[in-house]
Formats: C-alpha cells, structure tokens, sequence
C-alpha cells in the first residue's frame, strides 16, 4: 500500500501541517511519498525530504503550479496519482480547493477534515460543526482524503528521502491569478502555533484589538477572532476561528471578550488548555473553559501584560 | 446568461444538534429545516447580478424528497425565476450530487454556477469543486467578492494566508463564503408570487445518472464533553495557574 501526501507550503517553506499529514499517511500505508507542486519551490522539497517516514519526494516544479490553482494542479496530481491507494492533503483552503476536484476525476468520493483514522477503510469527521462525529466507512479503492493537520502530531524531522524532479502538465486557460493580499504578520502561523490569544466583540474597535496583539506579543502566541470581531471589521477575515474559518488546537488557548457561539467553539475546542476572559459570566464560553475569569478585560488584560513581562 | 443556485435543505443554524441515543444519526425528526445558509448567500448573489442587469435568469435547483420543495419556495420568494426539483433520497452523497448537477448544467447551460462553499450539516466542502471537474469549468471557491467583466467573472477567495484574486473564464463555478453578501429576506408580496412560479421535476433516471454509493456511515456519536474547568478571581491566580497546574507557561 502507497499514500500520496500533497504537500501545503508558500513556494518556501513547506507547512508543518504537512508533517501531520505523513503521521496520518502512514496508519493507511506503508510507503509514504510527498508531492510538491509550486514555482521554484525547491526548499520546500528540500524540508519535506527531512520529514521521517517519507519514502520519496516528487517535485513538480512548474511556473503554471506557483498560485496553487486547482485547474493547474489537479492534472499533476492525477498523472502521479496511479499506484496510490490514498492521497492527502490538508483541510486548508488549498486542500478543499483541490481535492473534490482530484476525487471526482477519479470517481471516488472524498472524505473532509478526517480527525480520526480507525483502519485502512473507515474514518472519523465532523459534521454539524463538530457537533457530531461521524464515523464512516469507504468503498473507494482510493482513498482521497483532507486531514484537520491539529488532530495528528507532526512526524519527527531527521528523515532523509530522496527528491525526485517530474514533469507535469499544468498549463492551462480557465483561471488566472490576479493578485493577492496576504497577512505578512511577523506572528506565528495561527494553525500551527502553541500559543493562541484571540479576541472577540468584547474588544469594541479595531484600535482596542492592540490589547490582545500585545498579549500575543508576550506570549510568543498568534492571533485569532471571533466570526463577530471579524464582520466588525476590527482584524482580517484570515485571523478568523470558528465553524467556517481556521481550526485549531494549541496548547494554549485565550478568549478575550469572546462569548463563545457554537460556531467559534467548533474552531477551537480542541485546543490543550483554554482560557476565557468574559465580562460576562453567564457566557457560554466559560462551559468550555478550563480557567474562567470574569471581569473587564481593558483591566485585565494590561495586568497580565505587567504579569509576563 | 443563466445563473444555477443549487440549493440545500439543512437542519436549521439555530437549532441544537441531537444525536440519536442508539448512534445511528443526528435527530432531525420534527427539527426546523431551513434553506442551507451558504445556499442562501449563493443565492442572494445570483440575484443581484440579475438585478445588475448582467443575468437573465437565476434557477434554482434541489435534491432530495418532497420537502425540499420548500426550500426551492423560498428561493422563488427570494428572487430566482424558476426552479428545478430532482427526485432523490435527501442524503446523496456529494459525488452523486455532482454528477446530478452535471447534467441539469448541460441541459440549461449556465453562465455560472453559484453554490454555497459547504453545507452545515455534512460540512463536506465538495459539491463546486466536484461539479467544476466534472464539466471541465474552472472553480472560484469561498468568494467573498463576485465581478463579472465582459466574458471573464473576477473573483476574491478567502484563503488561510489572506485574499486571493482570479479571473475565470466563462462558464464558472463560484461557491460562496460567509462575506460575500448579506441576503435578504423574503417579502409578503414575494412569497405570494412565489406560488406561481415554476417548479419542474427530474428524476435521476431522466438525467441520465446512475447514483453509486461510496460511503456508509457507521454511527454518529457526540464528541467527549471537556471536563469542567475552574474560575480565578484574578489576573494573578490565572498566571499562576497557567504557570503550576496547566504547565502552560514558563
């Protein structure tokens, strides 16, 4: 048996929930390959050679694969994916991009954001925001698969496989990258960090928010908001933590003027230990809390700062 | 141009999901059914681009048994012109979906499909990507931002790292996230006039699909509640918590 993991990077740097996805890889296989499809984009091949329990690292490096558009990557993927009894990718928004594409063509069914590998056939989803698990049974002699990276450790990085340049076919005309806008934030990646500090409408206005930045800052943490400090307007879409945006699960988890929706709770309650700072006591956040502590937050949350310092 | 909302019926957003006592699914005897809310948004956007004057005629289109007649009632109450009902059982899985909607794309022949990006109660996220790969059209997933410019659609996604911009050819597949509009909602007079609207049925048989199962679901289960937490009565007894007992900071 043979698993194709797609691997998730920026060009650059490959994405550590790639690592999770060769830990996932290997409960359905026994030899575990990495695709890499980008532009110029051999350091993230490089990175992904070093992940242990990797056999081989195929390397697509194609001008046309540089914007990750599923148009151009799902032909690279289907000219590869033969042999292969599973194929992963993360359940970014590059992953749920590509691989319903990826699974149609090969008429099979696609399982999303598997947390849980029971045996080689039968998996573990959310559904309902996660309030259900689904457990589900694949007839598909291939499996194609987007694994939530926070539910499998990372594989260890003292792995030494071999890198081996292919050809692909990705040219083509019916989408075109225009341009993008992206969080340059200095912070850790949110999905991937230990420490997450997030807020919520709690927080009143965009300049506000620097009281949880500063937070973060302190703890080395990134930075997360609720869907409703989102639609406020007082941080990007890209910070968000929730049902419909990222899901996490770090170590550390601090609420800040968050109320606690379902939806938000979906994307978060996973995470190691949280921590909910409410004004609020009757909010539901406090039932998913570890620690709770009731009280204005534009006192608190200086005093922690003062705390850590 | 034509513009295809398919169109889920879902438990409503509001209401509390049970899970069956014996594991076998999620509760949703006597449960409030709502139009799917991405489906809404996906909706609301073909809409506009009609009242823009850019569409000719927004259809509607669902899957499932009798009741989802209800949702395709709102749809015409919310603006779509015409709806089309496909006689199937209410939980196709998405490949099957697709490849219904495949063939109702090839008899209408849409300028754009516009889909929500998932539905809340399979979370599946496939459905747009599926059907764009079947018809061989290129996809914009999670949009936030729709602009149609001579034969081209420009479109913002949501991804992780930010926005990211695409031009697409025509005919398109776009699937809508959370802000790419705020749907109306439906008026007195419209839902009046809703009832004379068209509504056809199809079944898979006359659409030419045979509908093939991948998957079964084993059981569905609650996830394990956490176990409950404590309340500090100040910044500093939650730093030294967090310090002693989490072992969450140095």
């Amino acid at each position: 048996m043979k698993a194709l993991v797609i691997a998730e990077h920026d060009n650059k740097t490959l994405n550590p929930a790639t690592r999770s996805l060769v830990t996932a890889a290997l409960q359905l296989a026994d030899t575990v390959d990495v695709l890499v499809m980008g532009a110029d984009c051999n350091p993230v091949a490089q990175s992904a050679a070093k992940t242990n329990g990797v056999a081989k690292v195929l390397l697509a490096d194609n001008p046309a694969c540089k914007h990750q558009l599923a148009e151009a990557l799902t032909p690279a993927v289907l000219q590869v994916a033969t042999g292969y009894s599973a194929i992963l990718a993360a359940s970014s928004t590059t992953g749920k991009n590509l691989l319903p594409r990826v699974a149609a063509l090969l008429d099979v069914a696609q399982l999303s954001e598997v947390v849980r590998i029971e045996d080689k056939d039968t998996f573990t989803r959310p559904i309902y925001a996660g309030n259900a698990l689904a457990r589900v049974r694949s007839a598909d002699p291939v499996k194609v698969i987007t694994i939530r990276a926070s539910s499998f450790e990372e594989a260890a990085v003292d792995g030494n496989a071999v890198i081996e340049p292919i050809a692909v076919s990705a040219v083509q005309q019916m989408s075109r990258f225009v341009s993008e806008n992206l969080n340059n934030s200095a912070r850790p990646q949110l999905e991937a960090a230990k420490t997450v500090v997030s807020g919520g409408r709690g927080l009143g206005s965009a300049e506000n928010f620097a009281l949880v930045e500063n937070l973060a800052d302190r703890l080395g943490a990134a930075i997360g908001a609720s869907r409703a400090a989102v639609d406020a307007g007082y941080v990007g879409n890209e910070l968000q933590v929730g049902q419909t945006g990222k899901i996490v699960a770090p170590d550390l988890y601090i609420a800040v003027g968050i109320s606690g929706a379902i939806q938000h709770l979906a994307g978060m309650k996973e995470s190691r230990i949280i921590v909910a700072i409410n004004k609020d006591p009757e909010a539901p956040i406090f039932q998913v809390a570890d620690y709770g502590l009731v009280g204005d937050l534009f006192e608190i949350l200086p005093e922690l700062e003062k705390l850590l310092a | 141009m034509k513009i295809l909302v398919p169109i889920k019926r879902t438990l409503d957003a509001y209401i509390k999901v049970r899970v069956h006592i014996d594991n076998s699914g999620v509760d949703l005897s006597n449960a409030k059914m709502a139009m799917n809310p991405f489906c809404e948004i996906a909706l609301e956007e073909a809409v506009r681009l009609k009242e823009k004057g850019v569409a000719s005629e927004v259809i509607a289109v669902s899957i499932g048994g009798d009741k989802v007649g209800d949702q395709l009632r709102t749809a015409l109450a919310l603006g779509a012109d015409r709806s089309i009902h496909i006689k199937a059982d209410d939980d196709l899985e998405s490949l099957n979906i697709a490849k219904l909607l495949k063939s109702v794309v090839e008899r209408e022949a849409p300028g754009l499909v516009i889909l929500g990006k998932q539905a809340i109660d399979s979370d599946n996220n496939q459905v747009g990507q599926m059907l764009a790969a079947l018809c061989g059209y290129p996809q914009a997933t999670f949009a936030s931002r729709v602009e149609m410019k001579d034969n081209l659609v420009e479109v913002t996604r949501e991804v992780d790292s930010g926005e990211q911009v695409l031009e697409l050819t025509l005919p398109a597949i776009i699937t809508a996230d959370l802000r790419l509009n705020e749907p109306r909602y439906a008026k007195l007079p419209d839902i009046m006039k809703a009832k004379k609207k068209p509504v056809d049925t199809l079944t898979p048989d006359e659409l030419g699909v045979t509908l093939r199962s991948h998957l079964t679901i084993e059981s569905v289960s609650e996830p394990a509640p956490r176990k409950p937490g404590i309340r500090v009565h100040s910044a500093s007894e939650l730093v030294e918590k967090l310090r002693n007992e989490a072992k969450v900071l140095p």
